[in-house]
């Protein structure tokens, strides 16, 4: 069992965990029972590296006047897995946003894999191209079926040959548990399967990061349990995960680390067990106690 | 039966279904609800009917019952005019008593294909007609036989249109240029289709070599020296046909029905792509571009086709260095796909606007170029929203054809009203005008219940 | 740590990439093909009108037109200048934009109505009409009913009705009212005459009537003013009772705030506008003739006269226009939702008050936008008047002006100014109007 524990109050600091490398590709055989446990400990396989996967260092952003974003300081290792919650309008869309420059940020610096994100088109591909994203409200595109929707990125960003895309694609629909829905349009889907979709869409790019933009939040209480699932699998797996959700469930079961944002801050961050059982900022409580009841 | 009350009955139901009442039902149920439903509703029924039986009869007795259909020279004059659909009446005067469609049967071969026949040589638009009818089918409809084969043709039918109708010998930068175009667009279109990589680059070179060409002719016409013909030499002048050698027929030959079908045709292939273009430089967010479309767009939906067409035939000419001169039909083409383009642009427009900010930021998620996202996600979703806009648009644009008249092309409209100003034909412009219409009517109307149909299919398909 | 590394790497040829350099760079190329193109054919202008030795600049204007403004609502002769000809085409599409939309509304209301009727053969009616006409050029609606109307009788045997109206293939004809005293015959209009008839024909009408002073008083009364002097009253009345109607409805809407009762307005208002005028017309005393359309002659004079061009450019365009008009208005009236008539019953209102109060305000939403660029096509459309001779600003300044003096490019950009100006005045309305209805959704 590996349990990461993580403490860290300035971002800066180099991560230290005891990663486990040879459980990279751990088995999703040990899909962990659903909910059942409220699992303080994540479950198995999940690997922490040293290596850094996203560096946000003194970021800041503003929508014309009104300062969205402010002194963010952030690092994510590779494999690890981030919960970012906070109320609405604290900026924790918009942080992620700014991972894949689906937004801009006028000051400070972002390092995704390695490349600093500015106005470089040819470096916001790359970032782009290793980068996936589920959004809340899926953005399915809903003229192609399933199947075309998931091979459209590989065929035409990757330039692979569209029998191998289609095989990626059948693979990873099949990961997500909805093969047989191959070719139908996303409007005749429903949200959770849809959402399911879109997380297979984002894999079939073969990302190493994956950012979700409150996948849950569009959905009804019996489907969201079917994408956490589905997720759950990816964080085991070893993927580098950025979620911004209010599943408190999710974050205690995978997080390595929960962010609290607030009026565009980071205000706290630690590992689940600590983050929920023992909040140090007032805010923080505030927050819990509203979404925990 | 029993005054006994069994459980069913305490519960309700167990009743027997009925018929309904006979005044609801059949044709008196119809009628009582659709004709007769209350005094007001009375009324309209007893006014439309009397609409009808006053104008009805008349109609049908003046088109079809009292008319002359087949020109016989029935005075014995030598020639069919409308003298031959006299008749006497009961004042012994020779009248007109119902149409004369010998007017029509008469100047048939005009009003269909203007000058054309006069070469002898109406076969050809005849062919392009049937393999116009050959293109269009595949592109309309899913389950035509051969579908992939007609596709094919389709995408190279305006090439072949062209040499059809108008023959003749080229040089050799116009057959660059026109016939460039297919070899460009075709890996575009077709992404399986063997040597593709190598058409590629004709796709990438094409936009360029026209550049140089517009380049090299300013640079003619400024400077007196062109880089083309100094390279060419003999080669620049040499005229060529292409295809199998055809006899030339010139534009301002082509008229009646063939002529307004070019227009339209040339107007619908080309308004769409061109309309699309604008839609998005209007959408850009570089201001200079957004700021020429608007300019562009806005200035060509606020004036009347015919003060463009005034313009492409009084201040063109002025436009070029003297020497060039531009065809008729070509100036009127410019004008008609200009015109229909700025329309279509604020249709693609609303459209555009329509798709959800969502669908962007997935695309660029996936990092999807600008020119990728547009072409792969955004349009696809976008025009499917406008369809019924963009055939209203064609509908429009063909019924404008008819303006080309003003500046004496003879389309079939041109053709008409050329007919009832000869003294053979002296007073029989309803008959020519009606024919018209009755033609404009069969395309038009052809056109928008397609649509109607193809909105349903499409919807149908998508949706739960 | 490899962020450090590679973060340095950055710098190197990125400007190629850089967003903000390619947009520049391609609004460069873009604006400058664009003045390229204008430079080449301002440059060949300039050199083709200096060899066809055509001096541009609008001094034309004010030189003679050489020709005839005639078949319109203003006539100006050749010795006036193309200015003159310019502002008669002018009114001429004014006046027939104005009656075309006022009629195309009324007649595209009237058949949107119809095809939502419950009744099956009046809906199918109007949809039959709706579908024929718009499917048809309206060019040649234009010149099919131009063919008709000049198939009609000659002025001699014109059709009549209450020997007060005519029909002929060249006008239709009516009475026409002149408020106040109108003077003799001045010299001018003696003049205006003879060039009405020609001289030949008005002496011959002088010496039948026994002298000037005698001159059938149809003829005389056919080149005077609709008001003559005292006839101030009218518009003054009128004035002064569209303000009374807006002040009585301020009032009224204030009385049912208060007090809840309500009063007829409409129809309190209606009257009061038709009927104030003519009373203070009747007991102020100003004359008020009529005058009836007399054949003198082969020709009609006096009475009030439309030209067939005109009335078969109108009835055209007003028929063909209203396909439209009746298409938005079905749209209108089906956007609003069913429930918003229920619930409106549900509330107690009559169906009338339903309309008024609930159906219409949200209707007119859907319907004014799309009615106002009807409005512009059809004023666009009214430039095909030129085919049958109705004189308007493409017919006039447009046409016999340009071919006369050549001046091309001076002709078509007053031309086309004259519609850019309407499309202007009209998007500024509309613009109005959206924010107006954005405030009153909040």
């Amino acid at each position: 069992m590996a349990k990461s524990t993580r403490k860290t109050t300035t971002s800066r600091s180099s991560a230290t965990t005891r990663s486990q490398a040879a459980a990279k590709k751990a088995a999703p055989k040990a899909k962990a029972s659903n909910g059942g446990s409220a699992a303080t400990v994540p479950a198995a396989g999940m690997a922490v590296t040293d290596e850094v996967a996203i560096q946000v260092s003194s970021m800041n952003k503003w929508y014309g006047d009104f300062h969205v974003l402010r002194d963010i300081n952030l690092t994510v290792n590779r494999g690890e897995r981030i919960v970012v919650c906070g109320p609405s309008g604290s900026g924790k869309s918009t942080l992620i946003r700014c991972m894949n420059r689906l937004e801009e940020h006028q000051e400070g610096q972002i390092i995704v894999d390695g490349i600093e994100l500015t106005n470089d088109l040819k470096k916001i591909d790359e970032v782009r191209r290793e980068v996936g994203m589920v959004f809340q409200h899926f953005n399915l595109f809903p003229h192609l079926t399933i199947l075309e929707n998931c091979t459209l990125a590989p065929i035409w960003v990757r330039k692979m040959p569209k029998r191998e895309a289609e095989e990626v694609a059948m693979e990873f629909l099949t990961k997500v548990k909805i093969p047989e829905q191959a070719g139908k349009f996303p409007g005749q889907l429903s949200g959770g399967q849809q959402q399911r979709v879109a997380i297979a869409r984002s894999l079939c790019m073969n990302p190493r990061i994956m950012l979700f933009d409150e996948p849950t939040s569009a959905l009804d209480p019996e489907m969201i349990k079917e994408v956490l699932d589905v997720m759950v699998d990816l964080a085991e797996s070893g993927m580098t995960m950025i979620c911004v959700t209010h599943e408190m469930g999710f974050a205690r079961k995978v997080a390595n680390r929960v962010i609290f944002m607030d009026e565009g801050q980071i205000i706290e961050q630690n590992e689940p067990g600590e983050f929920f059982d023992n909040p140090r900022s007032d805010r923080t409580k505030l927050f819990l106690s509203q979404i925990l009841h | 039966m029993s005054d006994t009350l069994r459980p069913e009955d305490q519960l309700g139901g167990g009743l027997p279904e009925r018929a309904p009442p006979p005044s609801t039902v059949g044709i008196q149920g119809w009628m009582r609800e659709n004709l007769f439903s209350g005094p007001i509703n009375s009324i309209g029924t007893i006014v439309a009917i009397g609409i009808i039986v006053w104008l009805l009869p008349g109609i049908l007795e003046w088109a079809i019952f009292d008319a002359t259909f087949v020109g016989v020279d029935a005075n014995g004059d030598g020639s069919i005019t409308r003298k031959d659909c006299l008749v006497e009446n009961a004042a012994g005067l020779m009248t007109l008593e119902g149409a004369c469609w010998v007017l029509v049967y008469v100047r048939w071969e005009q009003l269909i294909y203007g000058f054309y026949g006069s070469d002898g040589s109406i076969w050809r638009p005849t062919i392009a007609f049937v393999g116009l009818l050959l293109a269009i089918a595949p592109l309309l409809f899913d389950k035509v036989p051969f579908r992939r084969a007609l596709l094919w043709f389709a995408f190279a039918f305006p090439f072949i249109a062209v040499w059809l109708l108008g023959g003749g010998e080229w040089k050799l930068s116009s057959v660059l240029v026109f016939y460039g175009l297919i070899v460009a667009i075709l890996p575009l279109l077709f992404d399986k289709m063997p040597g593709r990589e190598i058409l590629l680059w004709v796709t990438k070179i094409y936009p360029l070599f026209i550049a140089f060409l517009l380049f090299d002719a300013i640079l003619d016409t400024l400077l007196g020296f062109s880089i083309w013909n100094t390279l060419l030499g003999p080669l620049a002048v040499w005229e060529f046909s292409p295809l199998p050698a055809l006899a030339e027929v010139s534009t301002h030959k082509w008229g009646g029905l063939m002529l307004t079908i070019v227009i339209g045709m040339v107007g619908i292939v080309l308004s769409l792509p061109i309309g699309v273009v604008l839609a998005l430089g209007r959408r850009s967010t570089m201001p200079a571009v957004r700021l020429l479309c608007v300019i562009f767009i806005e200035f060509v939906r606020g004036v009347p086709l015919i003060t463009l067409l005034f313009m492409a035939s009084n201040m063109l000419p002025l436009f070029f260095p003297e020497g060039i001169e531009l065809d008729k039909l070509v100036r009127a083409l410019v004008v008609v796909v200009a015109f229909s383009a700025a329309y279509m642009a604020e249709v693609v427009r609303g459209g555009l606007q329509a798709i959800p900010k969502g669908q962007y930021e997935a695309a660029d998620a996936m990092a999807l170029t600008y020119w990728k996202s547009m072409y792969l996600i955004i349009l696809p979703q976008a025009l499917k929203i406008v369809i019924p806009g963009i055939v209203n648009s064609f509908i429009g644009l063909f019924k404008d054809t008819t303006l080309v008249l003003i500046i004496g092309l003879f389309d079939i409209l041109g053709m008409a009203k050329a007919a009832v100003t000869h003294a053979n034909w002296i007073g029989l412009a309803r008959e020519a005008y009606v024919f018209v219409g009755v033609v404009y009517f069969i395309f038009c109307f052809s056109m928008s219940r397609y649509s109607i149909w193809l909105e349903e299919k499409l919807n149908t398909g998508h949706k739960r | 740590m490899s962020v450090s590394s590679t973060t340095g790497e950055t710098s190197g040829g990125s400007w190629l990439y850089d967003p903000k350099v390619r947009s520049i760079f391609a609004q460069v190329v873009v604006v400058g093909s664009v003045v390229a193109l204008f430079y080449f054919i301002i440059h060949n202008t300039a050199v083709n009108l200096e060899k066809r030795g055509i001096a541009s600049g609008f001094d034309f204007l004010w030189e003679p037109a050489r020709y005839d403004v005639t078949g319109g609502f203003l006539n100006v002769r050749s010795t006036q200048t193309h200015w003159d000809a310019f502002m008669a085409g002018l009114l001429n599409t004014f006046i027939v934009a104005v009656f075309g939309c006022l009629a195309a509304t009324f007649l595209g209301v009237v058949m949107g109505v119809l095809r939502l009727s419950k009744n099956w053969l009046v809906s199918k009616l109007a949809a039959v009409y709706v579908e024929t006409l718009r499917n048809v050029p309206v060019l040649l609606q234009i010149l099919f009913w131009y063919g008709v109307f000049i198939l009609m009788p000659k002025p001699k045997q014109s059709l009549a009705l209450f020997d007060m109206f005519y029909f002929n293939n060249r006008q239709f004809l009516g009475p026409k009212v002149f408020f106040g005293d109108t003077p003799a015959l001045s010299a001018a209009e003696q003049e205006a005459m003879i060039h009405r008839m020609g001289e030949v024909k008005y002496n011959k009408l002088v010496e039948a009537s026994g002298g000037v002073e005698n001159v059938p008083a149809a003829l005389a009364e056919s080149v005077k003013p609709v008001f003559g002097t005292g006839s101030w009253i009218l518009p003054v009345s009128l004035i002064i009772a569209i303000v009374g109607v807006v002040l009585f409805r301020r009032w009224a809407k204030k009385r049912q705030e208060n007090s809840g009762e309500q009063l007829p307005v409409f129809w309190i208002s209606a009257g009061t506008i038709v009927l104030f005028p003519i009373l203070c017309v009747l007991l102020s005393g100003t004359a008020v003739n009529v005058q009836y359309p007399e054949l003198i002659g082969f020709n009609f004079v006096g009475g009030a006269s439309i030209p067939v061009a005109f009335m078969a450019l109108w009835f055209a365009l007003s028929t063909y226009t209203a396909t439209f008009v009746a298409e938005i208005v079905r749209a209108g009236i089906l956007a609003v939702n069913y429930g918003q008539t229920e619930a409106s019953f549900a509330l107690g209102l009559r169906s009338g008050q339903a309309m008024r109060l609930n159906i219409l305000p949200q209707a007119l939403r859907v319907i004014v936008p799309p009615l106002t660029s009807q409005y512009l096509n059809l004023t666009k459309n009214s430039s095909l008047a030129l085919v049958v001779g109705y004189p308007d600003v493409v017919g006039t300044i447009g046409g016999i002006t340009l071919n006369q003096t050549g001046q091309a490019v001076e002709c078509i950009v007053i031309t086309m100014a004259v519609y850019l100006f309407f499309s202007l005045v009209i998007s500024m309305f509309m613009n109005w109007y959206n924010k107006r209805i954005a405030l009153v959704e909040r």
